[in-house]
């Protein structure tokens, strides 16, 4: 289908973007890589009066090593990302995450603030955020709020983000040497849509997982913090008794979302399979054997 | 609300164009709809198929996810760009001999991204490359010999 009709306009600065955010609230987009927003107004999910194009504001690309700080510039497209050696060496588990993020074409244009913007459940980049403990700062004429991933990702679709703030950076402390992370996740085809998918970061030592940080992504609403499984796996050794409690731990923390790539049922199976696959590489990877 | 028009000036296959164009056309429609540039074909038109791939700043997009108006002064290369180019000539007499093309629908858009391929210069095995070709989608279910035709010119190329 083709686009409903909209007014477009092209930001020649932050300042300008935020104004025109500011005047104009709900009824505006911000455009930036477009690759989730153009396929919701082709398909007409979404009518938006105004579209702000933040595609020319080089001061929200680029990504820096601030300290222990990895900054990524909200325009910055997944292909940069990807291909970064400051991700590579200080985000390993982002650097994991990014081939299954869509497809080549896709990552050329799409940005990495706009998928944390957007929260999109099945997306990897709110879920890596939100496991290695990010900070996301947004942006309004008011001034900056920075804002912890724990308190920014509120439901579907729905973040912390006001309408007139505009996702400008989002900062990730560098992973500590010391610890280990995974990221998988199930899709029907490589690139697409994750049904389930998982966020690991923690403290492995032998086969004792001394302290992990588990993220769920795709089967629920938002990406969702595995807290009784976490607890489950705390200073345990890694074998079938803890697998099979922190299996019967995620069951309260998943709800997952029933619709077209699965019953809620299933997905919890597939979260249970993948933190097992997890717990498996981040203990192979610190160097133990099960 | 009322249409809006802006006009713009695109660079597509070597040659500026200038159009004006209401803001809501993606960069596919331009080119088919405004210049008779028929290449680039529409299968889903929401990001999925790739039938749509062109290459924008030496870059392989989804022209159905870029709107016209943000590739103003942007340099845009069309299917139609690249053969005459002659770039991946041998790619296509490869799509050929391999029967790499059924019905050809998607044939555009799977040349526009191993295109992209064959520019990193980089031995790849078969997986990766279909995990590069990953966001073409073949209806006719063709994949095994459009792998079978960029792994030869890739290694071939590489061969030098």
């Amino acid at each position: 289908m083709k686009a409903p009709k909209f007014k477009y306009v092209r930001a020649t600065s932050v300042a300008d973007a935020l104004k025109m955010l500011d005047e104009h609230g709900e009824n505006a987009r911000i455009l930036a890589g477009g690759q989730s927003l153009m396929p919701t107004l082709n398909m007409r999910l979404s009518q938006p009066e105004i579209l702000i194009d933040i595609n020319r504001l080089d001061a929200l690309k680029g990504i820096s090593l601030d300290g222990d700080t990895v900054r990524i510039g909200a325009l910055t497209r997944h292909v940069e990302v990807q291909r970064s050696a400051v991700v590579r060496d200080h985000l390993p588990l982002i650097a994991e995450a990014m081939p299954h993020v869509a497809h080549v074409a896709v990552r050329n244009r799409g940005t990495f603030g706009g998928s944390v913007a957007l929260a999109d459940p099945a997306a990897e980049m709110p879920a890596c955020v939100l496991a290695l403990g990010g900070t996301i700062v947004v942006e309004s004429v008011a001034g900056r709020r920075e804002i912890a991933a724990d308190d920014y990702f509120k439901g579907l679709y729905e973040t912390a983000r006001q309408d007139n703030e505009l996702l400008v950076e989002v900062r990730i402390p560098s992973q500590k040497k010391d610890r280990v992370s995974v990221f998988l996740e199930l899709a029907r085809r490589h690139g697409d849509f994750a049904i389930a998918g998982i966020c690991a970061y923690g403290k492995v030592s032998g086969t004792t997982i001394e302290d992990m940080r588990l993220v769920y992504f795709g089967s629920e609403d938002k990406p969702t913090v595995g807290r009784n499984a976490i607890a489950a796996l705390k200073g345990k050794a890694w074998n079938d008794t803890t697998k099979a409690a922190v299996g019967d731990a995620l069951a309260s923390d998943l709800d997952p979302m029933a619709n077209l790539s699965g019953s809620p049922a299933m997905k919890l199976h597939l979260q249970k399979v993948l933190t097992g696959r997890a717990m498996d590489a981040a203990v192979a990877r610190a160097g133990g054997a099960r | 609300m009322t249409e809006e028009y802006q006009t713009v000036t695109i660079r597509v296959n070597g040659e500026d164009v200038t159009k004006s164009i209401p803001v809501r056309t993606h960069l596919v429609d331009f080119l088919r709809n405004e210049l008779g540039y028929t290449g680039s074909h529409l299968g889903c038109e929401h990001g999925i198929c790739g039938a749509c791939s062109v290459r924008v700043d030496g870059v392989v997009v989804r022209g159905c996810l870029t709107l016209a108006v943000q590739c103003e002064g942007a340099d845009v290369l069309t299917i139609e760009g690249l053969s005459d180019s002659g770039e991946i000539a041998d790619l296509q007499d490869k799509f050929v001999e391999r029967n790499a093309m059924q019905c050809g629908f998607c044939t555009p858009g799977m040349l526009m991204t191993a295109a992209e391929l064959l520019s990193h210069k980089q031995a790849m095995s078969r997986d990766e490359i279909r995990e590069f070709m990953s966001g073409n989608f073949c209806r006719c279910t063709g994949y095994h010999a459009i792998v079978d035709a960029i792994e030869s010119i890739n290694n071939s190329r590489l061969k030098g």
